[in-house]
């Protein structure tokens, strides 16, 4: 999965189960401008978990802001695990 | 709300009450002990439906997780009934540091504790139930209570708070707060002292266990999502 497929991802999710508008998502958007607040990042992490397989800690939050940010963690360790 | 409900204190008199009657309607009920293995055993064998005993020290984040995570096993943690407390009655002038510290640890530490690490598992079942089991002696004070008071009136503040964070996630945190219950906790008071707590409810009885387990198991069902912050008196009117 490269990172365009996990943004594809993301914007599903965000607008499905979190209800960000289409228009306003955008990769560079942070998640607070979408209107997430911090228990809504743990929830998006437990979805991101679930349907993409991969484990994001608390603590791995902190330099997560953005979408952009969340998409490399996840391609980051998604690269780990298939190598 | 289905799943699995986790009770601290569930060997004793009101937990046990609690544990039998989530039972009955349908969760599985894992029986938090700390030290009384063999009662907590019995009380989930007495239960009508899955039931089994965990041990949890609320005063230990690791002891916490690992019930949790048997929670998870078992399909996951959907209710938390924050009832595992302990009492040391001295008046204020009497009362021992280690005394208070004991108290506080148990009753309002240990349930803000719990209440922490069960969010992640009710926010992965879209929906959870927090109830926090305080006392009536937490809304209107008793001499020779002031530490218990002190954690049982902060358990208020805190499931009111908590209420807010998490209630767009279909969580809901409510405090049940029950009156004199005849109980081994309470067998050690005097008859007198026994007395005089059924005078002051104007039922003009003890409340029985069974009263308290009712109120919790309605607080955990699906008719009670619209509820949430809210402390509900189960004292036969003490605090009214």
């Amino acid at each position: 999965m490269n990172k365009e497929q996990i943004t594809d991802r993301f914007e599903e999710i965000l607008t499905g189960t979190f209800g960000v508008p289409e228009e306003d998502f955008a990769p560079d958007a942070s998640f607070e401008a979408l209107g997430l607040d911090s228990l809504d990042v743990v929830e998006l992490t437990l979805v991101v978990e679930e349907e993409l397989g991969v484990k994001i800690e608390d603590e791995e939050l902190e330099d997560v802001r953005t979408v952009q940010d969340a998409v490399d963690k996840v391609a980051d360790k998604k690269a780990a695990v298939s190598a | 709300m289905s799943g699995v409900a986790l009770i601290t204190g569930g060997s004793g008199g009101i937990g046990s009450a609690i544990a039998r009657w989530l039972a009955e309607d349908g969760f599985t009920v894992l029986v938090g002990y700390r030290s009384n293995e063999e009662v907590a055993e019995q009380v989930a064998s007495s239960c009508n439906g899955k039931a089994e005993p965990v041990r949890i020290d609320v005063t230990d984040e690791d002891s916490i997780a690992a019930a949790i995570d048997r929670a998870g096993d078992l399909g996951g943690l959907t209710v938390l009934v924050n009832n595992a407390g302990i009492t040391s009655d001295a008046l204020l002038m009497r009362l021992g540091t280690d005394d208070l510290d004991r108290t506080l640890d148990v009753d309002l530490r240990g349930a803000i504790l719990a209440s922490k690490a069960a969010i992640r598992p009710m926010l992965r079942a879209r929906g959870g139930r927090i109830i926090n089991v305080s006392s009536v002696v937490g809304l209107r004070g008793n001499a020779g209570q002031t530490a218990y008071a002190a954690a049982k009136s902060g358990l208020v503040g805190f499931s009111k708070s908590l209420a807010r964070e998490v209630g767009k996630k279909g969580i809901t945190v409510n405090v049940v707060a029950p009156g004199y219950v005849e109980t081994a906790m309470t067998d050690a008071l005097g008859d007198e002292q026994r007395r005089a707590l059924t005078d002051q409810a104007p039922i003009a009885r003890a409340v029985t266990a069974g009263e308290v387990a009712a109120t919790v198991a309605f607080l955990a069902s699906d008719h009670a999502a619209a509820i949430t912050g809210a402390v509900i008196p189960v004292d036969g009117g003490a605090a009214a």
